[in-house]
């Protein structure tokens, strides 16, 4: 009896939020595929149906391609700079130096501050401007002699994201090295003790032994990092403002839904955004339930 | 089931279902500065709600001074003055899209004149004509001929332009040109030599800023080019976007956009029009807002900077306003169309535009209201040949003008006049005229 009330209270507790879920996020998720499929153009509904067409003109879309090369060379460059500068200084807060939660608040303050913020203020620290405007970064290196460093940062043809992406990893490193710290935490010291007795160097016992260890933590980083960088926006926005050479899936989505009313090309870019997210997501989350449910 | 567990489970509903509520009881929220009194329309027989994206600087200021007298003259209607902040109505209008969608229009709302509100309302079947209300007011003879095509469709005049501003405005710093002995440039060719002068004396030629200013470079040079008649014609279809003259205007403008300083895209237009007055650039393409911005920085006229139309545009006013619309069923009609009144009256537009810094689309204003520049613009007003802006929204509509965008964006990265004309044949053909 008591087991039946507490079931039916459950699960008129759990109600309003699967509704909620339901509505809010599958059942807009299910409108915006509709959409996608559709003709819509201009201020006015129109569902009629276009099959995947609006999916098989982004793939010739110049503006689209562009937008797929400079989300590659974004997430490639962050996440791979997140996890080594992340490793690099969680290796370094482990050595039991003196002022350890010093530095690793220190380290682990900027994620604390919004994309934004950061975007506006390296926005002036990668100031681009040459000659007697010149400031920031630039400023810097040419007083210090070091000319060779001055560079045009974000408008740099082609590889512009790069600065985009510098950005990112200042702000997100701190948090990788927050996950690592948590998995050398978690390696008894005994494994390290007993491959010293065999005579291990310290370097050895990092290959062979710690960062096989360590393997979960990266995983795991780099699904986190990974479905951040996909959807960077307000970065690029707040560094960059609105251009063609820094364009991501996410900017071309806003531009053309609600400066261009291509409602149905928006969704679709929606879509696919949301797709390439799960693909790292949902992989993931299998994984970690069912080692959850193994325990 | 465990007590804790039970209470966590409730913690748990009680914070989603307040997001759920939150999310709930404020419909469209969305950042309207109008009074605490607009909350409730139930008291809504004598109220006008007027959307606009003037919230700060003499934009506010003007606005106001319009609404100071819309209360005098009608006391017993209250105006809700429901703003919504953003340079150019980024983020208005996407509000007003949604409210649109939502069934809740404002009785007015501001919009760039021209296409950007025809191909986008009269499109979706949301706006009243005002032809009956131009007779009435006799708005038709004070404002200039040409400028009437333009903001109408099909023979339907939409808006009611208040402010009149212009884009093909040549800035110049006149210490720069004399000292390299060169002549304020008349024609495109004179332009060049002269920026090829400068460009050899290790002057940047021409300031230019993030992307929308490259357009509103584009279109004053498709107008230097192909002449006021033929630019029209880029519009209305008559001028084919694949022609040779439009290749030749293309080429003009990738060789203009060469004189440009490397950092354009990283530069807002106050930082671009900066340079000019700054001594750092000779040139500057912009509207002649860029001339309250001087004024702003306790810059001289004629002395710090000099002004022309862009070489080649000389005799045309390549225009741009800001205008107020009639939506078809408005919650308050009358009271709406006494709004449009004000707004298209000499003593309104007078009371806006000394303080916007822009001249009334009549030609009939208080000369003695306006600085010297704004004087030499109501002079060519009144008399030059009108034509749009691509730029802000008369020419094109929003969706054929972010297909520019876009092809414009590329022709950045990797200029090629030929891929260009190509793009663009293709964005007249699916969002414009073009068959």
């Amino acid at each position: 009896m008591s087991k039946n009330k507490d079931t039916v209270l459950s699960i008129a507790l759990v109600t309003p939020s699967i509704v909620a879920v339901g509505i809010f996020i599958y059942g807009f998720i299910a409108w915006s595929v509709r959409v996608s499929l559709s003709n819509w153009k201009g201020l006015l509904p129109d569902y009629s149906w276009a099959g995947l067409k609006n999916y098989i003109n982004l793939f010739s879309d110049p503006r689209f391609l562009v937008d797929v090369r400079n989300t590659v060379v974004f997430t490639v460059i962050f996440v791979l700079g997140c996890l080594a500068v992340g490793l690099a200084l969680a290796i370094m807060l482990d050595q039991n130096l003196k002022g350890e939660a010093f530095f690793r608040s220190l380290f682990l303050f900027p994620m604390a501050i919004s994309f934004i913020v950061t975007g506006v203020v390296w926005r002036w620290l990668m100031n681009p401007a040459a000659g007697d405007r010149m400031s920031g970064f630039n400023l810097l290196f040419s007083n210090l002699g070091l000319d060779f460093l001055v560079n045009s940062w974000h408008l740099t043809p082609r590889w512009g994201m790069a600065a985009i992406a510098l950005a990112a990893i200042w702000q997100m490193s701190g948090y990788t090295m927050a996950l690592y710290l948590g998995g050398l935490r978690a390696i008894p010291d005994e494994i390290r003790e007993a491959a010293r007795v065999d005579g291990a160097s310290e370097f050895r016992i990092y290959t062979n032994i710690i960062f096989p260890l360590l393997r979960p933590v990266t995983l795991s980083a780099m699904i986190i990092l990974g479905h951040i960088s996909l959807k960077v926006f307000d970065l690029i926005i707040a560094i960059a403002g609105k251009q063609l050479p820094l364009d991501v899936p996410a900017i071309y989505m806003w531009q053309t839904t609600f400066d261009g009313y291509f409602f149905s090309r928006g969704a679709a870019i929606g879509i696919l955004l949301l797709l390439s997210v799960a693909v790292l997501i949902i992989p993931y989350l299998y994984y970690t339930l069912r080692s959850e449910a193994e325990i | 089931m465990s007590k804790k567990s039970i209470s966590w489970t409730l913690v748990t509903v009680l914070v989603i279902l307040s997001f759920v509520l939150s999310g709930c009881t404020t419909p469209t929220p969305v950042a309207t500065q109008a009074p605490a009194a607009t909350d409730a329309p139930v008291a809504a027989a004598d109220q006008v709600e007027v959307f606009s994206w003037w919230t700060g600087g003499g934009e506010a200021a003007g606005l106001e001074a319009m609404i100071a007298i819309f209360n005098a003259r009608y006391p017993n209607i209250e105006f809700v003055n429901a703003a919504v902040a953003g340079g150019a109505g980024t983020n208005a209008r996407a509000v007003l899209a949604t409210r649109l969608q939502a069934g809740d229009a404002p009785d007015s709302w501001q919009g760039h004149a021209g296409q950007e509100l025809i191909g986008t309302y009269v499109a979706a079947g949301q706006l009243e004509a005002l032809n009956w209300l131009y007779e009435q007011e006799g708005w038709l003879e004070v404002m200039p001929q040409t400028l009437i095509p333009l903001i109408s469709q099909n023979g339907n005049i939409y808006s009611v332009p208040v402010n009149i501003h212009r884009a093909n405005v040549m800035w110049y710093n006149p210490a720069i040109l004399s000292a390299n002995n060169i002549a304020v440039p008349t024609t495109l060719d004179e332009w060049i030599t002269a920026m090829d002068t400068l460009k050899a004396a290790g002057i940047t030629p021409l300031a230019m800023g993030e992307q929308w200013t490259a357009m509103h470079l584009m279109e004053t040079i498709l107008l230097g080019s192909l002449g006021a008649e033929k630019y029209n014609g880029l519009w209305d279809g008559t001028t084919d976007w694949n022609s040779a003259e439009v290749k030749t205007a293309l080429e003009n403008f990738a060789k203009v956009l060469s004189y440009t300083n490397t950092d354009a895209a990283s530069l807002s237009w106050q930082d671009a029009a900066q340079l000019v007055v700054n001594g750092q650039a000779a040139f500057n393409v912009m509207g002649d807002w860029a001339e309250g911005y001087f004024r702003e920085l306790g810059k001289v006229p004629q002395t710090d900077y000099g002004w022309a139309p862009v070489p080649g545009t000389n005799g045309n006013f390549q225009f741009l306003s800001d205008s107020f619309v009639l939506p078809v069923n408005a919650p308050h009609r009358d009271a709406a169309v006494n709004w449009l009144i004000v707004c298209g009256s000499k003593e309104g537009q007078d009371a806006f535009n000394p303080v916007k810094g822009s001249i009334p689309a009549r030609s009939d204003g208080d000369r003695s209201l306006y600085g010297t520049y704004l004087q030499s613009a109501m002079d060519d007003w009144a008399t030059n040949t009108v034509v749009g802006s691509l730029a802000h929204g008369v020419v094109a509509n929003d969706s054929w003008k972010s297909e520019i965008d876009t092809a414009l964006g590329l022709f950045l990265a990797s200029p090629d006049a030929g891929t260009f004309q190509t793009a663009l044949v293709a964005a007249c053909k699916a969002s414009g005229p073009c068959k």
